[in-house]
Protein backbone atom coordinates (compact mmCIF):
# COMPACT_ATOMS: atom_id res chain seq x y z
CA UNK A 1 0.00 0.00 0.00
CA UNK A 2 2.95 2.23 -0.90
CA UNK A 3 0.69 5.18 -2.57
CA UNK A 4 -2.30 4.54 0.05
CA UNK A 5 -1.59 8.04 1.96
CA UNK A 6 -3.84 9.87 4.15
CA UNK A 7 -4.27 13.52 3.66
CA UNK A 8 -5.53 15.30 6.45
CA UNK A 9 -5.69 19.18 6.03
CA UNK A 10 -2.62 18.93 3.01
CA UNK A 11 -0.81 17.06 5.87
CA UNK A 12 0.31 13.67 4.30
CA UNK A 13 0.70 10.58 6.65
CA UNK A 14 1.47 6.79 5.44
CA UNK A 15 0.46 5.54 9.11
CA UNK A 16 -3.72 5.78 9.57
CA UNK A 17 -2.97 4.96 12.61
CA UNK A 18 -2.66 8.10 14.99
CA UNK A 19 -1.71 7.68 18.51
CA UNK A 20 -1.86 9.62 22.00
CA UNK A 21 1.15 10.22 24.11
CA UNK A 22 -0.84 10.25 27.89
CA UNK A 23 -0.57 7.41 30.05
CA UNK A 24 2.39 5.54 29.42
CA UNK A 25 4.25 4.76 32.30
CA UNK A 26 7.30 6.59 31.74
CA UNK A 27 8.67 8.86 28.27
CA UNK A 28 10.31 5.79 27.17
CA UNK A 29 7.83 3.48 27.27
CA UNK A 30 5.78 6.13 25.15
CA UNK A 31 8.77 6.41 22.90
CA UNK A 32 8.61 2.93 22.24
CA UNK A 33 5.36 2.31 21.80
CA UNK A 34 4.76 5.20 18.99
CA UNK A 35 7.91 3.63 17.39
CA UNK A 36 6.32 0.48 16.84
CA UNK A 37 2.95 1.67 15.88
CA UNK A 38 4.01 3.21 13.04
CA UNK A 39 2.20 6.25 13.40
CA UNK A 40 2.94 9.38 12.00
CA UNK A 41 1.15 11.65 13.74
CA UNK A 42 0.74 11.77 17.43
CA UNK A 43 -1.48 13.51 19.85
CA UNK A 44 -0.41 15.92 22.78
CA UNK A 45 -1.88 17.65 25.68
CA UNK A 46 -1.50 21.80 26.13
CA UNK A 47 -0.53 21.84 30.11
CA UNK A 48 1.25 24.52 32.47
CA UNK A 49 4.74 23.86 32.72
CA UNK A 50 6.02 22.55 35.94
CA UNK A 51 7.88 25.47 37.55
CA UNK A 52 8.96 24.03 40.96
CA UNK A 53 10.48 21.15 39.37
CA UNK A 54 13.53 22.39 36.92
CA UNK A 55 14.78 19.42 35.91
CA UNK A 56 11.45 17.86 34.50
CA UNK A 57 12.22 16.05 31.73
CA UNK A 58 9.90 17.67 28.61
CA UNK A 59 8.06 15.18 26.44
CA UNK A 60 9.48 16.52 23.40
CA UNK A 61 12.83 15.44 24.12
CA UNK A 62 11.02 11.60 23.28
CA UNK A 63 9.03 12.34 20.73
CA UNK A 64 10.93 14.60 18.13
CA UNK A 65 8.52 17.01 16.22
CA UNK A 66 10.81 16.73 12.72
CA UNK A 67 9.81 13.21 12.95
CA UNK A 68 6.04 13.09 14.13
CA UNK A 69 3.69 15.24 13.09
CA UNK A 70 2.31 16.88 16.86
CA UNK A 71 -1.34 17.37 17.52
CA UNK A 72 -2.11 18.96 19.97
CA UNK A 73 -5.69 19.12 21.66
CA UNK A 74 -7.86 20.75 23.71
CA UNK A 75 -8.47 18.29 25.99
CA UNK A 76 -9.97 18.93 29.59
CA UNK A 77 -11.64 22.05 27.75
CA UNK A 78 -15.82 22.69 28.91
CA UNK A 79 -16.22 25.89 27.23
CA UNK A 80 -15.85 27.53 23.73
CA UNK A 81 -13.57 29.85 25.11
CA UNK A 82 -11.27 27.68 27.25
CA UNK A 83 -10.60 25.41 23.97
CA UNK A 84 -10.18 28.70 21.32
CA UNK A 85 -7.50 29.67 23.88
CA UNK A 86 -5.99 26.64 24.51
CA UNK A 87 -5.58 26.49 21.41
CA UNK A 88 -4.17 29.42 20.42
CA UNK A 89 -1.51 28.99 23.57
CA UNK A 90 -0.52 25.48 21.46
CA UNK A 91 -0.17 27.36 18.14
CA UNK A 92 1.86 30.10 20.35
CA UNK A 93 4.51 26.69 21.31
CA UNK A 94 5.54 27.29 17.22
CA UNK A 95 5.87 23.84 16.07
CA UNK A 96 1.67 23.70 14.47
CA UNK A 97 -1.14 24.51 13.24
CA UNK A 98 -3.06 21.68 13.61
CA UNK A 99 -5.15 21.21 16.86
CA UNK A 100 -7.46 18.11 18.11
CA UNK A 101 -10.55 20.59 19.04
CA UNK A 102 -12.36 19.02 21.97
CA UNK A 103 -15.00 21.19 24.00
CA UNK A 104 -16.57 17.99 26.39
CA UNK A 105 -19.45 18.01 27.89
CA UNK A 106 -19.66 16.46 30.39
CA UNK A 107 -17.48 14.69 33.10
CA UNK A 108 -18.61 11.37 33.32
CA UNK A 109 -18.91 10.41 29.54
CA UNK A 110 -16.66 13.49 28.33
CA UNK A 111 -18.71 13.23 25.18
CA UNK A 112 -18.29 15.95 23.02
CA UNK A 113 -20.56 19.19 23.67
CA UNK A 114 -21.30 19.38 19.77
CA UNK A 115 -23.11 23.03 19.84
CA UNK A 116 -19.64 24.63 21.60
CA UNK A 117 -17.47 22.41 19.05
CA UNK A 118 -19.11 23.70 16.12
CA UNK A 119 -18.73 27.47 17.47
CA UNK A 120 -15.04 26.70 18.41
CA UNK A 121 -14.52 25.00 15.07
CA UNK A 122 -15.85 28.04 13.22
CA UNK A 123 -13.35 30.42 14.95
CA UNK A 124 -10.08 28.51 14.81
CA UNK A 125 -11.00 28.01 10.97
CA UNK A 126 -11.29 31.30 10.44
CA UNK A 127 -8.00 31.97 12.15
CA UNK A 128 -6.44 29.54 9.99
CA UNK A 129 -6.33 26.31 11.82
CA UNK A 130 -5.79 22.90 10.66
CA UNK A 131 -8.98 21.55 12.93
CA UNK A 132 -10.00 18.16 13.71
CA UNK A 133 -12.41 18.05 15.53
CA UNK A 134 -13.38 15.14 18.17
CA UNK A 135 -17.12 14.76 17.93
CA UNK A 136 -19.80 12.77 18.64
CA UNK A 137 -20.97 9.85 15.50
CA UNK A 138 -23.74 11.74 15.02
CA UNK A 139 -24.05 12.64 10.67
CA UNK A 140 -25.58 15.55 11.05
CA UNK A 141 -22.93 17.50 13.23
CA UNK A 142 -19.98 15.81 11.42
CA UNK A 143 -21.79 17.45 7.84
CA UNK A 144 -21.81 20.94 9.91
CA UNK A 145 -17.93 20.30 10.73
CA UNK A 146 -16.87 19.63 7.16
CA UNK A 147 -18.94 22.62 5.91
CA UNK A 148 -17.25 24.77 8.94
CA UNK A 149 -13.90 24.08 7.20
CA UNK A 150 -12.66 20.90 9.40
CA UNK A 151 -9.92 19.09 7.84
CA UNK A 152 -11.97 15.76 8.62
CA UNK A 153 -14.11 14.68 11.55
CA UNK A 154 -13.47 12.41 14.44
CA UNK A 155 -16.20 10.49 15.64
CA UNK A 156 -16.38 8.64 18.61
CA UNK A 157 -16.57 4.44 18.91
CA UNK A 158 -17.04 4.67 22.25
CA UNK A 159 -16.69 7.08 25.20
CA UNK A 160 -12.64 7.85 25.66
CA UNK A 161 -11.12 5.35 27.45
CA UNK A 162 -13.80 2.91 27.75
CA UNK A 163 -12.49 0.44 25.37
CA UNK A 164 -16.16 -0.75 24.49
CA UNK A 165 -15.33 -0.72 20.51
CA UNK A 166 -17.82 0.87 18.15
CA UNK A 167 -20.84 1.22 19.36
CA UNK A 168 -22.89 2.75 17.20
CA UNK A 169 -21.68 1.30 13.38
CA UNK A 170 -24.23 2.16 11.30
CA UNK A 171 -23.89 5.75 12.30
CA UNK A 172 -20.33 5.47 11.72
CA UNK A 173 -21.26 4.61 8.53
CA UNK A 174 -23.47 6.95 7.54
CA UNK A 175 -20.64 9.58 8.57
CA UNK A 176 -18.71 7.80 6.12
CA UNK A 177 -21.32 8.08 3.64
CA UNK A 178 -21.91 11.93 4.20
CA UNK A 179 -18.77 13.34 4.29
CA UNK A 180 -16.34 13.38 2.00
CA UNK A 181 -13.26 14.84 4.41
CA UNK A 182 -11.44 11.55 6.18
CA UNK A 183 -13.40 10.55 8.71
CA UNK A 184 -10.89 8.84 12.14
CA UNK A 185 -12.66 6.97 14.75
CA UNK A 186 -11.47 8.72 17.99
CA UNK A 187 -11.74 7.38 21.44
CA UNK A 188 -13.46 3.87 22.39
CA UNK A 189 -11.05 1.12 20.54
CA UNK A 190 -10.72 -1.67 23.30
CA UNK A 191 -8.38 -4.01 20.99
CA UNK A 192 -7.19 -4.33 17.78
CA UNK A 193 -10.37 -5.92 15.68
CA UNK A 194 -12.29 -2.87 17.29
CA UNK A 195 -9.76 -0.88 14.99
CA UNK A 196 -10.15 -3.09 11.65
CA UNK A 197 -13.70 -2.66 11.92
CA UNK A 198 -13.37 1.05 11.66
CA UNK A 199 -11.26 0.67 8.71
CA UNK A 200 -13.28 -2.06 7.26
CA UNK A 201 -15.90 0.13 7.28
CA UNK A 202 -14.63 2.77 5.23
CA UNK A 203 -12.98 5.25 7.51
CA UNK A 204 -9.61 6.83 6.71
CA UNK A 205 -7.79 6.54 10.03
CA UNK A 206 -8.28 5.83 13.80
CA UNK A 207 -6.65 7.45 17.04
CA UNK A 208 -6.38 6.08 20.00
CA UNK A 209 -4.59 6.51 23.22
CA UNK A 210 -5.94 4.05 26.25
CA UNK A 211 -6.59 1.11 23.99
CA UNK A 212 -2.46 0.68 23.69
CA UNK A 213 -1.41 2.84 26.93
CA UNK A 214 -3.46 1.25 29.23
CA UNK A 215 -2.69 -2.46 28.04
CA UNK A 216 -0.71 -5.16 29.88
CA UNK A 217 2.04 -4.68 27.01
CA UNK A 218 1.59 -1.73 25.92
CA UNK A 219 4.37 -1.91 23.34
CA UNK A 220 2.87 -5.19 21.72
CA UNK A 221 -0.39 -3.75 21.88
CA UNK A 222 0.59 -0.88 19.61
CA UNK A 223 2.08 -3.28 17.25
CA UNK A 224 -1.16 -5.19 17.23
CA UNK A 225 -3.06 -1.79 16.75
CA UNK A 226 -0.68 -1.00 13.61
CA UNK A 227 -1.36 -4.44 11.59
CA UNK A 228 -5.40 -3.92 12.95
CA UNK A 229 -5.70 -1.03 10.92
CA UNK A 230 -3.53 -2.13 7.95
CA UNK A 231 -5.63 -5.35 7.64
CA UNK A 232 -8.92 -3.63 7.46
CA UNK A 233 -7.30 -1.03 5.22
CA UNK A 234 -6.39 -3.65 3.19
CA UNK A 235 -9.61 -5.70 3.59
CA UNK A 236 -11.55 -2.69 3.14
CA UNK A 237 -10.30 -1.76 -0.49
CA UNK A 238 -9.73 -5.54 -1.46
CA UNK A 239 -13.73 -5.60 -1.23
CA UNK A 240 -15.35 -7.83 1.09
CA UNK A 241 -17.49 -10.80 0.02
CA UNK A 242 -21.16 -10.00 -0.05
CA UNK A 243 -22.51 -11.90 3.36
CA UNK A 244 -25.24 -14.54 3.06
CA UNK A 245 -27.38 -16.67 4.60
CA UNK A 246 -26.95 -20.10 2.72
CA UNK A 247 -23.46 -22.01 1.87
CA UNK A 248 -21.25 -21.67 -1.05
CA UNK A 249 -19.03 -24.30 -1.60
CA UNK A 250 -15.52 -23.76 -2.08
CA UNK A 251 -14.80 -27.08 -3.83
CA UNK A 252 -15.95 -28.14 -7.06
CA UNK A 253 -19.05 -30.33 -7.27
CA UNK A 254 -17.87 -32.26 -10.22
CA UNK A 255 -15.14 -34.95 -10.45
CA UNK A 256 -16.26 -36.38 -6.64
CA UNK A 257 -15.90 -40.01 -6.39
CA UNK A 258 -18.69 -42.22 -6.33
CA UNK B 1 10.22 50.90 48.88
CA UNK B 2 10.00 47.38 47.87
CA UNK B 3 12.36 46.09 46.13
CA UNK B 4 11.27 43.73 43.12
CA UNK B 5 7.47 42.63 42.05
CA UNK B 6 4.90 39.96 42.27
CA UNK B 7 4.04 37.77 39.62
CA UNK B 8 1.58 35.22 39.05
CA UNK B 9 3.30 32.45 37.19
CA UNK B 10 0.59 29.71 36.51
CA UNK B 11 -1.32 29.95 39.13
CA UNK B 12 1.94 30.67 41.59
CA UNK B 13 2.46 34.20 43.02
CA UNK B 14 6.45 34.76 43.38
CA UNK B 15 8.79 37.44 43.64
CA UNK B 16 10.86 38.71 41.35
CA UNK B 17 13.23 41.46 40.35
CA UNK B 18 12.42 44.89 38.76
CA UNK B 19 12.73 45.18 34.84
CA UNK B 20 12.76 41.42 34.58
CA UNK B 21 11.61 40.61 30.78
CA UNK B 22 9.55 37.58 29.72
CA UNK B 23 13.04 36.26 28.08
CA UNK B 24 14.75 36.19 31.30
CA UNK B 25 11.74 34.76 33.86
CA UNK B 26 12.09 31.56 31.61
CA UNK B 27 15.71 31.20 31.88
CA UNK B 28 14.86 32.02 35.56
CA UNK B 29 11.96 28.80 35.76
CA UNK B 30 14.22 27.03 33.63
CA UNK B 31 12.14 26.73 31.23
CA UNK B 32 13.17 26.02 27.62
CA UNK B 33 11.96 28.91 24.92
CA UNK B 34 11.69 27.27 21.59
CA UNK B 35 8.78 24.74 22.97
CA UNK B 36 6.69 26.77 25.35
CA UNK B 37 3.85 29.12 24.68
CA UNK B 38 3.63 32.38 26.95
CA UNK B 39 0.30 34.32 27.82
CA UNK B 40 0.93 37.33 29.72
CA UNK B 41 -2.30 39.18 31.50
CA UNK B 42 -4.80 36.90 28.83
CA UNK B 43 -2.79 37.89 25.83
CA UNK B 44 -0.21 35.33 24.10
CA UNK B 45 3.13 36.67 23.25
CA UNK B 46 5.02 36.41 20.24
CA UNK B 47 8.12 34.81 20.33
CA UNK B 48 10.06 37.42 19.23
CA UNK B 49 8.42 39.88 22.16
CA UNK B 50 9.78 37.64 25.02
CA UNK B 51 12.73 39.69 25.32
CA UNK B 52 11.94 43.25 25.02
CA UNK B 53 8.87 42.28 27.12
CA UNK B 54 9.39 44.01 30.67
CA UNK B 55 6.87 42.28 33.21
CA UNK B 56 4.81 45.21 36.15
CA UNK B 57 4.08 44.26 39.62
CA UNK B 58 0.72 41.95 39.74
CA UNK B 59 1.26 40.59 35.95
CA UNK B 60 -0.39 37.18 35.30
CA UNK B 61 1.15 34.57 33.57
CA UNK B 62 0.49 31.39 31.82
CA UNK B 63 3.31 29.46 30.56
CA UNK B 64 2.26 26.10 28.70
CA UNK B 65 4.36 23.31 27.34
CA UNK B 66 3.41 20.01 25.54
CA UNK B 67 2.78 16.48 27.73
CA UNK B 68 1.50 13.41 27.34
CA UNK B 69 -2.45 13.43 25.94
CA UNK B 70 -4.51 11.36 23.66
Amino acid sequence: MKDDLLTIGGVQLRSRLIVGTGKYKDFDQTRRAIEVSGADMVTVAVRRVNIIDRNKENLLDYIDPQKYKILPNTAGCYTVDEAVRTARLAQAAGITNLVKLEVIGDQKTLFPDTAGLIEAAKILVKEGFIVLPYTNDDPIVAKKLEEIGCACVMPLAAPIGSGLGIRNPYNIQIIRETVRVPVIVDAGVGTASDAAIAMEMGCDGVLMNTGIAGAQDPIAMAEAMKYAVWAGRLAYRAGRIPKKLYANASSPIEGIIE
Amino acid sequence: MPTGIQLVVNGERREFEKNTTVARLLEQLGTPLERVAVELNLRILDKQDYSRTVLNDEDRLEIINFVGGG
